[in-house]
C-alpha cells in the first residue's frame, strides 16, 4: 500500500471518529455521567443495535488511526528493514487484536451472552 | 572538559569580550565532543564566523570550520550557535545577547571534524527529487532555440524556493531528521515543490511518486522549525504543505 | 553506522519543545497526546470488557475508576482528546496547504509565512479549549 493511501485513511478515520466520539460522549452526558455507567444502562446501550453499531465503528476507526499513529512514531524513531517490517506488521496485528477484542464485547453483550 | 584560552589584545572603546565555546571532535581519535573556551573581543558588527576566524588566527589554527563567501550566499558555514542552527557569517555576536557563544557542528550531519560536517546525505536527497526541469526530450533537443516563457505570476509560485543555498540548517532543525536516518528532509522536499510549481516543468507525477514512500513527505508533521531557521526566507514548511496538497487533492 | 557517526540529535532533540516556538510545542504535544490517547483507548476497551463478567464484575471495575485519582486521570484524557482533535484539524488543513500563506519573493528579515498567526491562534485555541473541556469534565465528574 502506498504511504499516501495509508495517510489518507489516517486523516479520514480521524475526521469520522471526531463526529462519532462526540455522539458517544454526549450519550454519557445526556443520561447523567454516573447514571449512564450503571450496569443496566450500559447493557441497554449495548443492546440498542444502532448504538452498538456506533461503538463498533468507533472501535474500528480509532484502532486504525491509533495504531497507524504509533507506526509513524516508531518508524521515525529507528530504521532498518527488519525493524520497519516488525513495526508495520506489529501495529497491524495490534490493531486487529484490539478490534477483535472490542468486537467480542460488543457482540456478546448485544446478543445477551453475558 | 573545557579548556580556556585568552589573549591580552588591545580593546577598542566599543568592543566587548565574550567567551566563545567551540566544540572539538575528531572522529578518528576522539570518543566524545569536548569544548574549548576562548576569550574573544567583539564589536557590535562582529559575526560569529569572524570570531571563530579570530580564534583560528590567534589561538588555535587547528579549529576546523567550513566557510567561503561570508555573505550568506554559499551556505558553507551552517552550525549550531547557542543551541539553534544558524549561518555563522549571518549571525552577529551582538544579536545573541549573551556573553557566552557556543558553537557546535550542525545536528543530523556526520562530523568531519570540529564544526565541519558531511553533506553527502543532503546532496543525495536533493538529487533524489530531480532538482531540474523535466520535459519531453524532443521539445528541447529538436529545437535548441526554443524559449520557455513564464509570466511574473508563474514565476512568483516558485521563486522563493529557488533561493535555497543548500546550507542544511533546515535539515538540522527538523524534528524528524533528529531520529529518522532515511527521511528525505525539508531541503529536498522544498526543492521538489520548487520544480513541481514551475510552469515549465512536466515532472510533477514523477516527483510525487518519489516522495510518496514511508520516509518521504508524510514524515513531515508541520512543526515548522525548518522555516524558522532558514536564512534565505525559503520557508520549506510552506512548500512541503503545498506539495502534500497536490497529493491530498487540495491542489491540482 | 552508529548514531554518533550520523550525529543525529536523537529523541532528546526531537522532543525538546523550547527552541522553535509554539509550533514545535504543538508538534510535541500532538505526539504525547496521541500516545496517551492510544494507551487510554486500549485500557478503555479492556475496562468495558468487564461487562461480560456480569453486574459484580462491572461494578467491581467501576469502583476502581470512580475514585479521585480515576477522575483526575479522566480529566487528563479529556484534555488530551480535545487538544489532539483541535490541533489535528489545524494540522490536516495545513497539510492540505490551507492557511500556510502564499509564495512570494521573500524580504528581509524573512519571516516565514507558513508560521503565521492563523496557525498560532489554532494552537492556542487547542490549548484553551482543552483547558475548558478539562474544567467542564471535572465539574461533571466531581459534581456528582
Amino acid at each position: 500500500m502506498r504511504e499516501s493511501h495509508i495517510m489518507k485513511i489516517h486523516y479520514a478515520t480521524a475526521l469520522a471518529a471526531v463526529g462519532l466520539v462526540a455522539v458517544h460522549i454526549l450519550m454519557r452526558l445526556t443520561q447523567g455521567f454516573a447514571e449512564s455507567l450503571e450496569y443496566e444502562n450500559v447493557v441497554a446501550n449495548y443492546q440498542f443495535l444502532p448504538y452498538a453499531g456506533l461503538l463498533e465503528i468507533i472501535l474500528i476507526l480509532l484502532s486504525i488511526h491509533g495504531f497507524n499513529g504509533l507506526r509513524v512514531i516508531l518508524l521515525e524513531l529507528k530504521q532498518g528493514r527488519v525493524y520497519e517490517k516488525a513495526v508495520s506488521y506489529g501495529c497491524l496485528a495490534g490493531m486487529i487484536a484490539l478490534i477483535a477484542y472490542g468486537s467480542r464485547t460488543i457482540f456478546m453483550v448485544n446478543m445477551g451472552m453475558m | 572538559m573545557a579548556q580556556a584560552y585568552e589573549i591580552d589584545e588591545k580593546k577598542t572603546p566599543t568592543s566587548k569580550t565574550i567567551t566563545l565555546r567551540i566544540a572539538r571532535f575528531n572522529p578518528e581519535h576522539d570518543s566524545d565532543t569536548t569544548f574549548m573556551d576562548f576569550s574573544v573581543n567583539v564589536e557590535k558588527w562582529t559575526t560569529v564566523l569572524e570570531a571563530i576566524l579570530d580564534v583560528k588566527q590567534h589561538f588555535d589554527h587547528s579549529v576546523a570550520v567550513r566557510y567561503s563567501c561570508r555573505q550568506a550566499t554559499c551556505g558553507s558555514c551552517g552550525m549550531v550557535i547557542n543551541g539553534k542552527p544558524r549561518l555563522a557569517c549571518f549571525t552577529k555576536v551582538s544579536e545573541l545577547n549573551s556573553d557566552t557563544v557556543t558553537v557546535e557542528p550542525m545536528h543530523n550531519f556526520p562530523i568531519i571534524r570540529d564544526l565541519a560536517v558531511r553533506f553527502d546525505r543532503l546532496f543525495n536527497t536533493h538529487h533524489k527529487v530531480k532538482p531540474y526541469l523535466i520535459r519531453d526530450d524532443s521539445e528541447i533537443t529538436s529545437n535548441t532555440t526554443k524559449e520557455l516563457l513564464q509570466s511574473p505570476e508563474e514565476l512568483e509560485q516558485f521563486i522563493q524556493f529557488s533561493n535555497c543555498i543548500k546550507c542544511g540548517l533546515c535539515n538540522s532543525a527538523c524534528p524528524t531528521m533528529a531520529t529518522d536516518s532515511s527521511f528525505v528532509g525539508p531541503q529536498a522536499l522544498a526543492q521538489a515543490y520548487r520544480y513541481v510549481a514551475d510552469s515549465r516543468d512536466k515532472g510533477k507525477d514523477t516527483r510525487l511518486k518519489i516522495i510518496d514512500e514511508s520516509h518521504g513527505i508524510w514524515r513531515c508533521h508541520f512543526a515548522g522549525s525548518c522555516s524558522q531557521v532558514c536564512p534565505k526566507g525559503v520557508d520549506p514548511a510552506m512548500g512541503i504543505q503545498f506539495l502534500r496538497g497536490y497529493m491530498l487533492g487540495f491542489r491540482s | 553506522m552508529n548514531p554518533h557517526d550520523e550525529h543525529k540529535e536523537g529523541i532528546g532533540g526531537m522532543a525538546n519543545p523550547r527552541r522553535y516556538g509554539i509550533e514545535r510545542v504543538a508538534y510535541w504535544l500532538m505526539r504525547l497526546t496521541g500516545l496517551g490517547l492510544l494507551g487510554y483507548f486500549i485500557a478503555h476497551i479492556y475496562e468495558t470488557s468487564n461487562i461480560l463478567r456480569g453486574r459484580v464484575g462491572w461494578e467491581e471495575f467501576l469502583d476502581l475508576t470512580q475514585t479521585t485519582e480515576g477522575h483526575i486521570f479522566m480529566t487528563l484524557v479529556i484534555g488530551m482528546c480535545v487538544f489532539h482533535t483541535v490541533n489535528g484539524i489545524r494540522i490536516m488543513l495545513g497539510h492540505g496547504g490551507i492557511g500556510v500563506g502564499k509564495p512570494a519573493r521573500p524580504d528581509y528579515p524573512y519571516i516565514p509565512a507558513s508560521q503565521n498567526s492563523r496557525h498560532k491562534i489554532g494552537i492556542y485555541s487547542a490549548i484553551v479549549l482543552a483547558a475548558i473541556a478539562m474544567m467542564y469534565g471535572m465539574a461533571v465528574m466531581f459534581g456528582e
